[in-house]
């Protein structure tokens, strides 16, 4: 009686290891990326090997495992517009830097565009600032595009606003936009149109050395 | 993550760029920022804890961080160390792995926090060696399985219904958790009152009544007061049918709902009371109609929806379904062997109460579970060799499976009482988080009016503006750059909401029309908390410069707490401030993300008027009532 017990129990037993398994997949799905070396990185980047050291660890801090993936960005960048809703910009943004649309952001990824931003020249940064607009990669910034990225900033700025938000505030900026970038009035902005557009304005061209010193 | 989120600055400032070609009005000047090999041994200062190792001891894994080139970027010249800013004490049997070969898990360590070193210094948690693989497996299940009734807890219908639900969703939700409102109270109890009625009555119907006139025999008392029994169980079948129409209504997926052992419980309460109603009275049928009313029963299940402890029960016979089964199969095994040899061993004996193998079941099972009726005995001595055999193994092998279920139901009723304590606990915490939350908002305005501020009088705000840190100075003017790109400003929802309001009115230059739009405020319908335009009230009397300071309760993505320390002058309507201050200290559960220096009292800036910056005179600016000295304390959500 008891020889037919201990057989029944030890049925059982064998049937936990097919159930580990489905934890065993579950935890092995963490990703790990190492950038580059210290030194290929400040000869691709405009930092100094000091600078980089710093982003890095904070970036390694946020992102034990190498990458930012587009939820965490939008997470984090969330952080710094409490008062709306910045998950779309935030999404544009993380398109603008995953230049090779793999779905995270790399180290590389992350220097490279901060290089551009903080300290690129002129041209490199509106470059940068168009395909931040250029939603589909097409080469041309249409009416459509300009609205999505105006109203997810409108968006930023949430809804307790002075004035207050009209609806079609959004329209009424690209409108505006269109009307100064536009030059040949097709519909669409072109990089060239919206280079020499931007090198007329001259608050552009101020501002644009407003952010070089945030490292 | 203090560090992450400071660092993160850098990044969402240089992204601000994208901003530039769309702005409207010039970005403001951004604030002045003053301030960055043959077998060696290196040394490792983890958070002040100096380690040294060999260069190749690292080497050995090449794959981690510490292995790799990755822990150049952690290399400080100056000290000529890697400095990692971590727990040290992890790091002991981070190190430890590289120098044996096994990696150990730290009994008395969280378990989460355990996991991010070894994420942090890209060591798999694979490796850990078998001494500690069974604990850190378990621990690890017990975290997720706790995160996932925290997560399920959340999706409960706890939260409060969306405004825009449909007259369906509310009763659904009324059914499922009664006491969101009094009616659905109300209709509980009623119903639990019922079931209570109506199982009663099934019950003492069966008790034999005295007899009426004429009688001799006793009868049950369902016959004798058989009109009232039938008005009873008429109004139980009632209010049980429109409850169960009600919740079928209601039910968001209806196919769901009627597959449901809840719902099913329902049909079979009420379907005997029908089925009744439509037979005939006739005497052939009528013994499958007695039948039927056993099914009335059932009604007692019907219990499960009031009581927890039911539904616990009942969830533990199911998670426990194999080792039920297994009780029930080894019995089964036993009871035929047991019975087989009964009936051989009693076969010859005349008289024998053991006809046959399946009679002899009914005294296997009587002797195996102790019951011993005493109906059918065995005579001859093999019979009673084998009877009490089949005695002690009955006590065996019952006893064996039921721990199991014990501790089964044990674990899910400790499960149950934990989320209800931390669904209360959880409540608790957010309405503390919520009264304090005195957000960004305010520190970015009163950031703006200083900047109003520094052309006049440079002296007396240089002493508040250095004291908030460089973060906060370049975190606001980020805020202003995205002002600047919109061309509209942040408020807070007071202000917003008084906005809306002087709109339709017309807008009010003076400051004396300016506290009557206060009182109105009061009677603001939009939901200014009473308590709030009580203590702005409140801070006027107390300030003599007629000031008002906004509190602002916009939900905020990050949360933050801020400790206020009043004055002692406030009014007992200010106790909302008092509390923060009481709860926030030793706060232990939250991950402080930064802590900044509290800001000395802004007596001298408001005293002085605020000039009103570009837009629109005569709307109210903020000054800030005086002496109030913050500790911002910011958690990321992160």
């Amino acid at each position: 009686m008891g020889a037919v017990v201990g057989t029944l129990t030890m049925q059982t037993k064998q049937r936990r290891p097919s159930r580990d398994k489905a934890d065993d997949d579950l935890e092995m799905t963490m990703v790990c990326h190492r950038p580059e070396g210290l030194d290929q990185l400040e000869a691709q980047t405009n930092f100094s090997k000091r600078e980089l050291q710093v982003l890095y660890r904070g970036f390694k801090n946020e992102c034990p495992s190498g990458v930012v993936n587009e939820d965490t960005f939008k997470q984090i960048y969330s952080q710094f517009f409490p008062h709306g809703d910045a998950s779309t910009y935030a999404h544009y943004l993380f398109n603008a830097f995953d230049t090779g649309h793999t779905g995270s952001i790399k180290f590389e990824d992350f220097v490279t565009a901060l290089s551009i931003l903080l300290r690129g020249s002129v041209t490199e940064k509106l470059q940068w600032t168009f395909n931040l607009y250029d939603i589909n990669r097409d080469g041309y910034i249409n009416k459509e595009e300009m609205t999505d990225i105006v109203r997810a900033i409108y968006d930023m700025m949430g809804k307790y606003t002075y004035p207050a938000l009209k609806n079609d505030a959004p329209k009424q900026h690209v409108d505006a936009f269109f009307q100064k970038m536009d030059k040949n009035r097709d519909g669409v902005v072109t990089l060239d149109e919206f280079i020499l557009s931007c090198q007329e304005d001259e608050n552009i061209m101020r501002s644009l050395q407003l952010f070089e010193n945030v490292i | 993550m203090a560090a992450g989120v400071a660092t993160w600055l850098p990044f969402a400032r240089a992204a601000a760029v994208g901003w530039l070609p769309l702005a409207k009005k010039t970005m403001p000047k951004p604030p002045v920022d003053n301030s960055s090999r043959s077998d060696e041994i290196l040394y490792l200062n983890v958070s002040g804890v100096r380690f040294q190792t060999w260069k190749n001891t690292l080497d050995r894994y090449p794959d981690t961080l510490l292995g790799s080139s990755e822990k150049e970027f952690f290399f400080n010249e100056d000290t000529e160390e890697y400095f990692f800013d971590r727990d040290h004490e992890m790091f002991r049997h981070i190190l430890n792995f590289y120098r044996t070969g096994k990696l150990h898990y730290p009994r008395h360590e969280c378990i989460q926090a355990f996991d991010e070193e070894l994420a942090f210094y890209g060591i798999v948690p694979e490796i850990i060696g078998d001494c500690c693989m069974e604990e850190y497996r378990d621990r690890k299940k017990e975290n997720q399985e706790r995160l996932a009734e925290d997560t399920e807890a959340n999706e409960s219908m706890d939260a409060p219904l969306p405004p825009d639900s449909t007259p369906r969703e509310r009763l659904w939700r009324a059914f499922e958790n009664p006491h969101t409102s009094t009616m659905a109270l109300v209709f509980y109890y009623v119903t639990g009152f019922f079931i209570a009625v109506s199982v009663i009555a099934n019950v003492v119907e069966t008790v034999p009544c005295r007899p009426p006139e004429g009688r001799v025999k006793d009868l049950p008392c369902g016959e004798k007061y058989q009109l009232a029994f039938f008005c009873m169980d008429t109004a139980c079948v009632l209010i049980f049918t429109f409850e169960y129409l009600m919740r079928l209504f209601a039910a968001p997926s209806r196919c769901k709902f009627m597959r449901s052992v809840m719902s099913v419980i329902d049909v079979v309460a009420i379907m005997p009371y029908y089925i009744g109603l439509v037979m005939p009275e006739n005497e052939d049928v009528s013994g499958a109609f007695v039948t039927l009313r056993v099914f009335r029963v059932f009604r007692i299940f019907k219990f499960s929806r009031h009581s927890q402890g039911l539904r616990i029960l009942g969830y533990t016979l199911k998670s426990c379904a194999s080792e039920l089964g297994f009780l029930l199969f080894s019995l089964t095994m036993a009871i035929i062997i047991f019975a087989t040899v009964m009936f051989y061993a009693e076969k010859g004996t005349k008289g024998s109460t053991f006809t046959s193998i399946p009679a002899s079941f009914w005294y296997t099972i009587v002797t195996m579970t102790t019951l011993g009726y005493g109906d059918m005995v065995p005579n001859t001595i093999a019979g009673k060799i084998f009877g009490s055999i089949c005695s002690l193994s009955g006590v065996l092998v019952i006893a064996l499976p039921v721990p199991v279920i014990v501790s089964n139901f044990s674990r899910i009723y400790h499960q149950n009482q934990r989320a209800d304590k931390r669904r209360a606990q959880q409540k608790v915490r957010l309405a503390r988080i919520r009264m304090a939350k005195k957000g960004t908002t305010n520190a970015f305005l009163q950031y703006k009016e200083d900047r109003g501020l520094r052309g006049r009088d440079s002296d007396s705000t240089a002493l508040c503006v250095k004291n908030r840190s460089a973060f906060e100075h370049q975190h606001h003017h980020l805020l202003h750059c995205l002002e600047k790109t919109t061309n509209h400003e942040f408020t807070d929802e007071m202000t917003y909401s008084e906005l809306c309001m002087t709109e339709s009115v017309g807008f009010r230059t003076s400051r004396s029309t300016s506290l009557s739009s206060q009182q109105g405020a009061q009677n603001n319908p939009t939901g200014c908390c009473p308590r709030r335009a009580r203590r702005r009230a409140a801070m006027r009397l107390a300030n003599s410069t007629a000031s008002v300071s906004r509190g602002s309760v916009q939900e905020l993505d990050t949360l933050h707490i801020k400790t206020t320390s009043i004055p002692p002058q406030t009014r007992s309507s200010l106790n909302a401030q008092a509390d923060n201050l009481k709860l926030n200290c030793g706060e232990q559960d939250f991950t402080a993300a930064i802590i900044s220096i509290p800001t000395p009292p802004a007596n001298t800036p408001d005293e002085s008027l605020p000039p009103s910056p570009a837009p629109i005179p005569g709307i109210l600016r903020n000054t800030r009532a005086t002496a109030f000295t913050h500790e911002t304390v910011k958690i990321s959500s992160l």
